[in-house]
């Protein structure tokens, strides 16, 4: 589903921030991705993401190959993947529906089935009754899972969180990690960025490790 | 779509926009007309939705739309004075008569006989013969110098013979000959030809249009720059929304679209303003102007805006508003990436 080969990422002003880096994660696999600060986490998630670009090697997401993929067809492959915040990155001028339907609507749904599975997304992470509200009315426990909502509300094969449970407490933070491994159960990647040690040990899955900008274990 | 979604949709309506709502009813059901209405919606949405931003902040729209009202409206201002001065030129244009002051010793009998004269000529249609008095009278009323004209003890004004020759415009070889042959003749003081004033206002005529013409266009780039800025800063500000947009997986024509209809409004409103301030400039002018005219005895009416040129004012400044966004959309769009 996801899979990297030798892949590199170099910046003018920081030199190689990846380098060499391999992996393969299989349909309904569930991996972290965890490393000290600046062992560049982030780059090899934004390049999941096709924000950016690698600049040697070569990444493929459910089958398609990045290197080979037009800038204009980049949006069809975020499509596929559901991205998790710790930031819950929300638009707090809109309420937890329109925030949750946001992919159906650029997806080109209709309203009857936007609603449908907007509804159910918010029922699957225990905000039924909370459409209405804003973001900023809410926890942030609850924010999170308004971010899962939407990163699963298209039924995505992929989903990537950043940090997910960085800022919740440790029930929470389980409550959560619950949810990931329900997905997981349904046959959809997950890789899960993190640094919580606890939770990754307590955990028995899949670590990809990087450690500056290589790959010491996966 | 299924039949059973709608019961449970009607009992609790989501949050979106009142419109969409609406649609509800009309549904017909299938995926092919849900996915066009919601493409329909998604316009719809838009349009409506960039309309309530500026509604929302009504400071900075206004002062936008004052500034681009303003130019555009100096824009229309100049192709309106054009336009009503080539109306006056026009009526001259048909104008190839020439004008014979005769000398002050020349009697109105005198110059009665010389009209006679060069009616014979087989060049020219007909003489008019204006008289000492009738020039004065003629003064007098329009002029607005009655009183000091009466304090003078002799008639200053020469006896003038307005010729119009048979020869048209375009024969000026003619005209020139014809104008010669009256200069030779002792009676006359000075022969003048209108053409040449013709001439003379008609190249005045291109330079003011070509003036406008200028003068428009680099109107037309500031109104482009104006809402260009404007967008960009709109797009500073909604910068974390496209960034969301693009993560999950939008494509550049759904993040531009709210945006462009942004530019659209703009540009729209601001024409609108524009013909409203035009138009009202005009109704300050219009009395003076006809009062000038009626001076001149011109059959002079100020022209005001028509239909077709109140449209292409309106098109004009909102393809300008949407031209001006998508510029800075091109331009700046992919620069905006996710952290």
């Amino acid at each position: 589903m996801i899979k990297f080969v030798n892949v590199s990422k170099r910046y003018p002003e920081t030199g190689d921030v990846l380098r060499n880096v391999s992996f393969h994660l299989r349909r309904g696999e569930i991996a972290f991705l965890t490393g000290h600060s600046g062992a560049g986490k982030s780059t090899l998630l934004r390049l999941i993401a096709a924000m950016e670009r690698c600049s040697r090697g070569q990444i493929v997401l459910d089958g398609e190959d990045l290197a080979h993929t037009k800038e204009n067809q980049l949006p069809y492959i975020r499509r596929k993947m559901g991205f998790i915040y710790q930031d819950y990155k929300l638009l707090s001028d809109r309420t937890v529906f329109d925030n949750v339907a946001l992919p159906l609507v650029i997806a080109g749904y209709g309203h009857h089935e936007i609603s449908r599975r907007v509804r159910a997304a918010l029922d699957k992470v225990s905000l039924t009754g909370k459409e209405k509200k804003y973001p900023l009315a809410l926890s942030g426990g609850e924010q999170q899972r308004v971010g899962i909502a939407r990163a699963v509300v298209n039924k995505p094969p992929i989903i990537i969180a950043d940090e997910p449970t960085g800022n919740l407490d440790p029930d929470l933070s389980a409550e959560i990690m619950f949810l990931f491994g329900q997905f997981q159960q349904v046959g959809v990647t997950v890789l899960i960025a993190s640094h919580d040690i606890s939770l990754i040990t307590q955990l028995n899955h899949r670590v990809l490790k990087l450690d500056h900008g290589q790959m010491v274990s996966s | 779509m299924k039949r059973s979604h709608k019961n449970t949709i009607r009992k609790d309506p989501p949050a979106r926009p009142v419109k969409q709502d609406v649609r509800q009813t009309k549904m017909a059901g299938g995926d092919f007309v849900d996915k066009l209405n919601a493409y329909r919606d998604l316009h719809a949405h838009a349009l409506f939705s960039s309309l309530g931003r500026l509604v929302a902040s009504p400071f900075t729209s206004i002062m936008t739309i004052a500034v681009l009202a303003i130019a555009i409206s100096l824009a229309s201002g100049f192709y309106i004075l054009v336009v009503n001065l080539q109306q006056l030129t026009g009526s001259l244009e048909t104008s190839n008569q020439i004008s014979l002051f005769l000398r002050d010793d020349v009697s109105d009998a005198h110059a009665n006989k010389l009209a006679d004269t060069i009616r014979q000529n087989a060049s020219v249609q007909d003489v008019k013969i204006i008289t000492r008095d009738q020039a004065l009278a003629e003064f007098k009323t329009y002029s607005g110098f009655g009183a000091a004209i009466n304090a003078l003890e002799t008639n200053p004004l020469p006896i003038v013979l307005q010729v119009l020759p048979k020869n048209t415009l375009e024969d000026k070889q003619g005209l020139e000959t014809l104008l010669d042959t009256f200069k030779q003749s002792p009676e006359v003081d000075f022969a003048q030809m209108d053409l040449q004033w013709v001439e003379r206002l008609q190249s005045i005529m291109a330079v003011a249009r070509l003036f406008a013409t200028l003068l428009n266009v680099m109107l037309g780039v500031a109104v482009l720059f104006i809402i260009g800025n404007t967008i960009r800063l709109e797009l500073h500000y909604r910068r974390d929304e496209v960034v969301i947009a693009k993560l999950v997986g939008a494509t550049n024509a759904f993040i531009q679209r709210p945006f462009l209809y942004t530019g659209f409004w703009i540009g729209f409103i601001s024409g609108v303003s524009a013909w409203f301030i035009v138009t009202s400039l005009m109704l300050i002018l219009r009395q003076p102007v006809e009062k000038l005219s009626g001076l001149y005895e011109g059959g002079f009416h100020l022209l005001f805006l028509n239909f077709t040129e109140t449209l292409g004012l309106i098109v004009i400044s909102s393809v300008l508003g949407i031209a001006g966004s998508w510029v800075v959309l091109i331009c700046q769009l992919h620069q905006i990436k996710a952290e």
